[in-house]
């Protein structure tokens, strides 16, 4: 943006918090320097140009249109301009410079330090002193702004998702309801259009570009859905119990993580482990090596034998 | 000049009103403008004003001596309200700290929470309650390791290593607890590894606070975290691995040098691999759902794993 433009910009912003009444357009030319004052088309069409990009940062310009007057009147309302009067005490001031330093992509952390600035501009002193306490959010992926923005202004998306194993990439449009950050990963969820269900979604596992469709505030979040639990759900599983031997002095992680553990026969001690997943469970045994042995259950038992047989081509 | 020049006009003009006499170099470190440009952005303010624009409508600032006085700018002495994304961000964040053991007894974000709502709006308030980062919950180790790092004292831990298998004992001068791609890290200087160190603190088996104050050396600088807490070196070799579509998850966890999808949703992946042994147990781990390309001697010695674990299965069937 130029200088010139910043100016007139400013300007104009000032002039609009500044009359009691709304002003035409052709008021507004007079006042605020910058303005052709010959080209009627040219002045109209950087008019329209400066109440958008006012618009675009959040500056509300009322409009008022008179019956008995043909050309509209626009001013900027005070209320719903000004940041309202907001103290901090010195610990709330503490934890919003924490906050504000959570995430670490563009979109967020610039949203973050707008705010601070503003708070601090409306002569709130908020504490950026280093702390001993560092958190960091990451929402490095790509599919991570377009949702957030269909979340805020409620619209439907559509991408490309590939699921867990598939080897497609399948289009899915979802009218979502909320995204989450578990175990450091995103998941979106939200109501499926094409299977008429709700569903959730690794924001990974998103192929190319989200876009959204249809009009803003179309999307209705059902009353009370519980977001995480929606998340957590997926990961839950029926609970069993599998015996493996382990090699004494070895799996030391494994055997932090045992319910049971019991010294056996030459050389190797009985561990009792807790999973769900049997293929989760034969993984984490596999790369164990020679060290543990799955005694049962045998679909477990087989998972492993069928991963070491698969590492040996 | 990029185009948020106006919103830090509108932010920059009501802070030095409610901040007479701020200096420039720390005005301009706030705004993150070298000393110059924050001149420039003062000297265009300086050209605006009412309506008229004689020299008693315009704005009046002086930066005589390094202490900035702004005057006559009463129509833009509050700053802009805060945006929905503006107010979300720090929404969002705030309820994510809650979760944090630090604050679970205190009622501090509640409050915070309130008014950055009331200020910010219905839209904000509706938008952060549907953005949600979930903590899970902190190691038992935790406690600990946050109180010494706040009262800087030595820490001696028992640490597990996974891709060894060992736990080490260490003792560690805490510099920091960082919270990061969903997990809990104590950042310190190790006397054992004579460097940094980053540890997971749900891989602390034991901790004792000394009764020693920390006292790292100089060059214990922490490290950057903003493109992950795991950031290969140049010095670690290259291995390649060949993914099926099930296998695909190991370019979504660890950082990868190169992928090339191959199809069928196959994949290469090219990644830096400090310890022979952690590669060994993350092809085992994936069986055929991974091949090891390259080198061809790690290629051997997965086969060698392999064929030792089956051994155990023959023995016992």
């Amino acid at each position: 943006m130029s200088r010139r433009k910043t100016e007139r910009l400013l300007n104009l912003v000032i002039c609009l918090l500044a009359t009691h009444r709304p002003l035409s357009a052709e008021q507004i030319r007079q006042a605020v320097p910058g303005y052709d004052p010959d080209n009627d088309e040219a002045f109209q069409r950087m008019f329209e140009r400066d109440k958008n990009e006012l618009r675009e940062i959040g500056i509300p310009i009322d409009v008022h249109k008179d019956p008995w007057d043909d050309d509209p009147g626009y001013r900027i309302v005070r209320e719903s301009y000004e940041l309202p009067e907001i103290t901090l005490e010195h610990d709330e001031a503490a934890v919003i410079g924490l906050a504000a330093q959570v995430w670490q992509r563009a979109s967020l952390a610039e949203a973050a330090s707008g705010a601070l600035l503003k708070l601090r501009a409306g002569g709130v002193r908020a504490d950026l002193s280093p702390s001993p306490l560092e958190l960091r959010v990451d929402t490095r992926d790509p599919a991570f702004p377009p949702l957030w923005e269909a979340v805020r202004d409620r619209r439907a998306v559509t991408f490309g998702y590939r699921r867990a194993a598939g080897e497609s990439v399948l289009t899915r449009t979802v009218e979502p309801w909320g995204v989450v950050s578990r175990r450091g990963r995103w998941y979106v969820v939200g109501h499926d259009r094409d299977r008429g269900a709700s569903r959730v979604f690794r924001l990974g596992r998103i192929v190319g570009t989200v876009t959204p469709i249809g009009r803003p505030g179309s999307v209705i979040v059902p009353e009370g859905v519980d977001l995480r639990a929606m998340v957590g759900f997926q990961e839950m599983g029926v609970e069993r119990t599998a015996l493996v031997r382990v090699r004494r002095g070895t799996c030391l992680g494994l055997r932090r993580a045992a319910q049971e553990l019991r010294p056996g026969r030459d050389g190797w001690d009985e561990a009792e482990l807790t999973f769900s997943d049997p293929e989760w469970l034969a993984g984490w045994i596999a790369s164990l090596g020679s060290d543990a042995v799955v005694v049962g259950p045998p679909d477990a038992r087989e998972a492993v034998i069928r991963r070491l047989k698969g590492a040996l081509q | 000049m990029s185009s948020d020049r106006l919103p830090r006009l509108l932010a920059l003009v009501p802070y030095l009103m409610s901040h007479p006499g701020a200096e420039v170099p720390e005005v301009a470190e706030l705004f993150g403008l070298s000393e110059k440009q924050l001149i420039d952005d003062l000297q265009l303010v300086w050209m605006c004003g009412l309506p008229g624009h004689t020299p008693g409508d315009l704005i009046d600032v002086s930066w005589d001596g390094g202490e900035i006085i702004i005057d006559n700018a009463d129509t833009i002495a509050r700053p802009l309200k805060l945006g929905v994304d503006e107010a979300s961000a720090l929404l969002v964040a705030l309820r994510m700290l809650g979760e944090l053991p630090e604050f679970k007894d205190m009622d501090v974000l509640g409050r915070v929470i309130a008014k950055l709502e009331s200020a910010a709006g219905e839209g904000a308030a509706t938008v952060s309650a549907q953005v949600q980062v979930e903590i899970g919950a902190a190691p038992g180790a935790h406690a600990a390791i946050t109180d010494a790092t706040r009262r800087r004292r030595r820490l001696s831990l028992r640490y597990y290593v996974p891709g060894r298998d060992e736990i080490t004992p260490r003792e560690v001068d805490p510099i920091r607890v960082v919270l990061v791609e969903g997990r809990h890290y104590l950042e310190g200087w190790c006397y054992r590894a004579e460097a940094m160190r980053m540890f997971r603190v749900d891989r602390i088996v034991e901790v004792e606070i000394l009764d020693v104050p920390a006292d790292p050396p100089a060059e214990a600088e922490p490290m950057d975290v903003t493109e992950g807490v795991f950031r290969p070196s140049e010095s670690d070799e290259l291995v390649e691995l060949e993914l099926t579509a099930m296998g695909r998850w190991v370019a979504e966890y660890y950082p990868c040098e190169e992928v090339t999808e191959l199809g069928e949703g196959r994949l290469r992946v090219t990644l830096r691999v400090r310890d022979q042994s952690w590669l060994v147990r993350l092809a085992l781990r994936l069986g055929e759902n991974g091949t090891v390309i390259a080198p061809p001697s790690l290629t051997e010695q997965v086969a060698d794993a392999a064929r030792q674990a089956l051994a155990n299965y023959e023995h016992m069937a």
